[in-house]
């Protein structure tokens, strides 16, 4: 049943909150539809593929588990990460500068993500194995496959260098078109 | 105690919170309520220990905010050569609405507790034991002062809950 009151609408605009404790945005990009979010302090917590509102739904209560409920979309917070990327993606720079909050990873994936961004740069490719090793974790390189697919700062931590020892690309949270993108831009980059 | 994030909130309910705010401190001050129930819904977020019925928990802080306007206003009264002109004053008067103006005019002139669940009802949708907590009262109570306003408002529509 309907009531007249219930028709009541006024003109109303959407409040106007200021950033708080996790700002993200979600843009689309080369390598297909992105969320990013950063900690109140500016520090890059997530970097990751949404291709559609379930998996932005999904990666968003992730940030809301590990770090605050307090989550708003605040693109403004986001430039400095979107200007980053934008440049990486373009071939115009080689290092992402952007802070990174590991805040997402769990011990074992900490140690394999900043053994990954220490030891392997632009344009250089290793593999599921041998990074374990770097990470001494000799003989893991199933765990570290695990651990690189769910990175939650993807591009930002260069999760797409590492490939199977056996040939062929891997896999990738963005798929493996993604996967070939970065590193074909990588390699072209790198040999100008 | 896992929340969504607040966002999801905002996106959900953010015209229900207007609408609520619009039709409990009118049109000058709806905004001013709407914008602060959600400045101290983020505050309080974090501390909520239940994520069932967040609109329900919304909409009683609009409807608390709306209240302290009300107080607010009514502390800074000044004596007026009319004091029947500024009656009713800060309620009520919606900008843009498809609710026929003699009904809202008749709504701002109930008795306040009769208002503030006729509104919570109607306006917001909140059912009685949501009303009742928003007003500090019994759902028992929230019923009849529901069911007097729709007398003096004369409706016939029957209450659904």
């Amino acid at each position: 049943m309907t009531h007249p009151l219930s028709a009541f609408a006024p003109a109303v605009t959407p409040p106007r909150l200021p950033a708080s404790d996790v700002s993200y945005v979600v843009e689309d990009s080369p390598v297909g539809r992105l969320l990013l979010a950063v900690t109140a302090d500016g520090a890059l917590v997530t970097s990751v593929y949404a291709a559609d509102a379930r998996a932005e739904d999904v990666a968003l209560q992730k940030v809301a588990d590990a770090v605050s409920p307090r989550v708003l979309r605040h693109p403004a917070a986001l430039d400095e990460a979107r200007r980053q990327l934008a440049a990486y993606l373009d071939g115009r720079t080689r290092t992402m500068t952007h802070r990174l909050d590991l805040s997402l990873a769990g011990a074992f994936q900490r140690d394999v993500l900043t053994t990954l961004v220490a030891g392997v740069g632009y344009g250089q490719r290793t593999t599921y194995g041998d990074l374990a090793e770097a990470a001494s974790h000799p003989g893991a390189s199933r765990a570290v496959g695990s651990a690189l697919g769910r990175n939650p700062l993807c591009l930002f931590v260069p999760c797409h260098r590492v490939v199977p020892a056996g040939g062929g690309l891997g896999g990738y949270a963005g798929g493996p078109g993604a996967k070939a993108y970065l590193l074909d831009l990588e390699a072209r980059a790198a040999t100008r | 105690m896992s929340l969504p994030p607040f966002q999801h909130l905002v996106d959900a309910h953010w015209r229900d919170v207007a609408r609520l705010a619009h039709a409990l401190a009118g049109p000058l001050d709806g905004d001013d309520v709407a914008q602060q129930a959600w400045t101290q819904a983020l505050a309080a977020y974090p501390g909520l220990t239940s994520s069932r019925n967040l609109r329900g928990w919304l909409l009683t802080i609009t409807h608390r905010c709306a209240m302290d306007v009300h107080r607010s206003r009514a502390r800074r009264a000044v004596p007026h050569d009319d004091p029947a002109s500024l009656s009713r004053a800060p309620t009520v008067a919606p900008v843009e609405t498809d609710v026929d103006p003699a009904l809202w005019a008749r709504v701002a002139a109930l008795p306040d507790r009769q208002r503030e669940a006729v509104v919570l009802r109607y306006v917001a949708d909140l059912d009685h034991r949501a009303i009742a907590t928003a007003l500090g009262t019994s759902p028992t109570m929230s019923r009849r002062l529901v069911s007097d306003a729709l007398a003096s408002l004369r409706l016939t529509l029957e209450d659904p809950s």
